[in-house]
């Protein structure tokens, strides 16, 4: 690896100060801490307790994103497939098409590898499309502004596309990227300095300004003319029994059911969970106060039951596999940028958001799913939480230290 | 009957609240929200002046100014409700008056705090629409009560969470030609974005 150092070191009087590319930069720095360990270090005594930095942290949330994301090509083939198989349509349409036949994998079913190559063509055009053009955002923001292009993107340009629909025409996930990097984080100076999650920005912009490609019965199935509701859909009408109708607890707890690319496996969002505990770069008080929230209002919700509202009947068991929840638990709710920061800040900002998805599902007919909704929503709070726990603390300690 | 306030209550915090729905008052919102300390001064006093306006203004419009209202007086066939602006911002304007020498004198550190802007609670739109949504409405006199208190604490609520979110921008490095205002307008669209989860809920 030797001359890969080489070639790095030699472009390096380029792109530093009075170089030629020296707007550039950025972009040099990105490619050399990317292939290696940053050379810089610290020259006086430090106080550093670990070597997490915002690398590893980041790229700890990728590998946690691992299962989600190989899920989520697969089920987007399988529901593609087992919905063409219903229809009776043999084969797809367009590119994706001549791509299929070329590798020869067809359209079964019952096929691992035709699912997976299948949801690898919707899957990939998305995740290329956000990282490209978020990427390029990253980019000028870095040169422009003069900071470096970190490793926040990396989780923004995943996450993204695992919350959209399959369908979703690629000149919004432009647009929507682009809304999510610039206004969400880019305009308040980068990673670790905005408010709000940067990927649920995007989504959220996207789903008030093109609601017919991100929501309704038809967008998630990667199918022309096809109408395969999401279970939160389903229930709207007819409560619980009509999801037990057309799904299993087991199909939507490993993640065999319509929905956003990424977000159906419950199964997959565990495992990320145990990964960033363990790791400790995921906050465990809010995954349990998330949980805490949410179970506790939707078993009260249950209990009381209703006579007009069919989505009282959903147990709180069934919250937790369907729509974006556990997704949204787990990868979103967690951001430590726009989460609360303090102990006691952390546990109301959870249960805030638990008690919020729950109400906005059950309680607000307009729509059916809450998660994102309710994650912003404790994002803008997030603050306003945590300076009143630092007042609380700061006057418990005058009143400790008085006597 | 309760079922109907506490409802009224949630709506006009939540659903149609005065900053972040309707986009009220907009001028002290985000002038006066730099600190949480003193938005939440503020917030209080514009709850105040909403409770106690609205509640006036639904007396002086049922039984002076609304059409047939005067029959009391001996005269059925009056509408005075062209006089409705000016009666509503009198009374508000009286009703500052008063909260201003209020403050003044017990909690002076406040009133230094909001300065200028406790006299533009005055031509603070969303008060002046606290009134006349009532109006249009048709509220009686206790819901108008119900609707004073929910309406000024939505937007009390608003202009805390505001203050928190840009005491912590202080740590953001806003590009030159942003800060201030313009990256506090571009907030005010996310936070009613974020708010946008209640449209919609049917009560």
């Amino acid at each position: 690896m030797k001359f890969l150092r080489d070639i790095l070191d030699k472009q390096h009087p380029k792109f530093a100060k009075g170089g030629k590319l020296e707007k550039f930069y950025a972009l040099y720095e990105m490619a050399d801490t990317f292939l290696y360990t940053p050379g810089t270090v610290t020259k006086e005594a430090s106080h550093v307790r670990d070597g997490m930095d915002l690398k590893r942290m980041m790229i700890t949330v990728v590998v946690a994103l691992t299962p989600c994301i190989l899920i989520a090509i697969f089920n987007t083939g399988y529901q593609a497939n087992l919905a063409m198989d219903q229809m009776g349509v043999p084969e797809a349409s367009g590119w994706r098409e001549t791509v299929i036949a070329l590798l020869g994998s067809g359209y079964d079913p019952s096929s691992i590898w035709a699912n997976f190559i299948h949801g690898l063509l919707y899957f990939l055009p998305i995740f290329l499309v956000c990282n490209l053009v978020g990427g390029f955002w990253e980019g000028l923001f870095a040169s422009v502004r003069g900071h470096e292009i970190n490793e926040g993107f990396l989780v923004t340009g995943m996450l993204f596309p695992l919350i959209l629909p399959a369908t979703i025409p690629l000149w919004q996930v432009a647009l929507g990227i682009s809304f999510g990097v610039v206004f969400g984080k880019e305009i308040f100076g980068g990673t670790g300095k905005n408010f709000l999650n940067p990927a649920l920005t995007g989504r959220a912009f996207l789903f008030f300004a093109y609601p017919a490609q991100i929501s309704g019965d038809q967008v998630w199935v990667a199918v022309d003319g096809f109408s395969g509701a999401t279970p939160l859909g389903a229930a709207i009408n007819g409560g619980l029994p009509a999801i037990e109708k057309l799904y299993s607890f087991s199909d939507a707890l490993i993640g065999f059911i319509p929905g956003s690319i990424g977000e159906t496996s419950a199964l997959a969002c565990l495992f990320g969970a145990i990964v960033l505990i363990v790791s400790g770069v995921g906050s465990w008080r809010i995954m349990l106060s998330v949980l805490i929230g949410a179970m506790g209002l939707s078993a009260l919700l249950y209990f009381v039951g209703s006579s007009t509202n069919p989505m009282f009947s959903i147990s709180p068991l069934w919250h937790l596999v369907i729509g974006g929840f556990a997704f949204g638990l787990v990868f979103m709710a967690t951001d430590p940028v726009s989460s609360a920061m303090s102990e006691t800040g952390q546990w109301i900002y959870g249960i805030l958001i638990g008690m919020m998805v729950i109400l906005i599902r059950v309680v607000n007919p307009a729509y059916p799913e809450g998660m994102m909704l309710a994650i912003l929503f404790g994002n803008i709070c997030a603050p306003v939480i945590d300076y009143y726990v630092v007042k609380a603390n700061i006057k418990r300690r005058k009143i400790r230290n008085a006597q | 009957m309760l079922e109907t306030y506490l409802n009224l209550l949630v709506q006009s915090i939540f659903i149609e609240n005065m900053a972040l729905a309707f986009f009220l008052g907009m001028c002290t919102f985000l002038a006066v929200s730099k600190k949480v300390e003193t938005a939440l001064g503020l917030g209080i006093a514009v709850v105040v002046v909403q409770t106690i306006t609205i509640p006036a203004n639904y007396l002086i419009y049922a039984y002076i100014l609304k059409e047939g209202a005067l029959s009391w007086a001996g005269m059925p066939n009056t509408d005075l409700s062209f006089l409705g602006y000016i009666s509503y911002i009198g009374v508000i304007a009286a009703m500052v008056q008063i909260l201003e020498m209020v403050l003044d004198k017990y909690f002076t550190s406040l009133y230094n705090a909001l300065g200028i802007f406790l006299p533009l609670i005055t031509v603070n739109c969303a008060i002046l629409a606290g009134s006349l949504f009532m109006v249009e409405r048709d509220y009686n006199f206790p819901e108008s009560v119900v609707y004073g208190i929910g309406s000024g604490a939505g937007w009390a609520i608003a202009i805390v969470v505001l203050a928190g979110i840009r005491e912590k921008m202080k740590y953001s490095d806003v590009p030159d030609g942003l800060k201030g205002l313009g990256i506090t307008f571009i907030t005010v669209g996310l936070m009613a974005m974020a708010f946008m989860s209640f449209s919609g809920i049917q009560l």
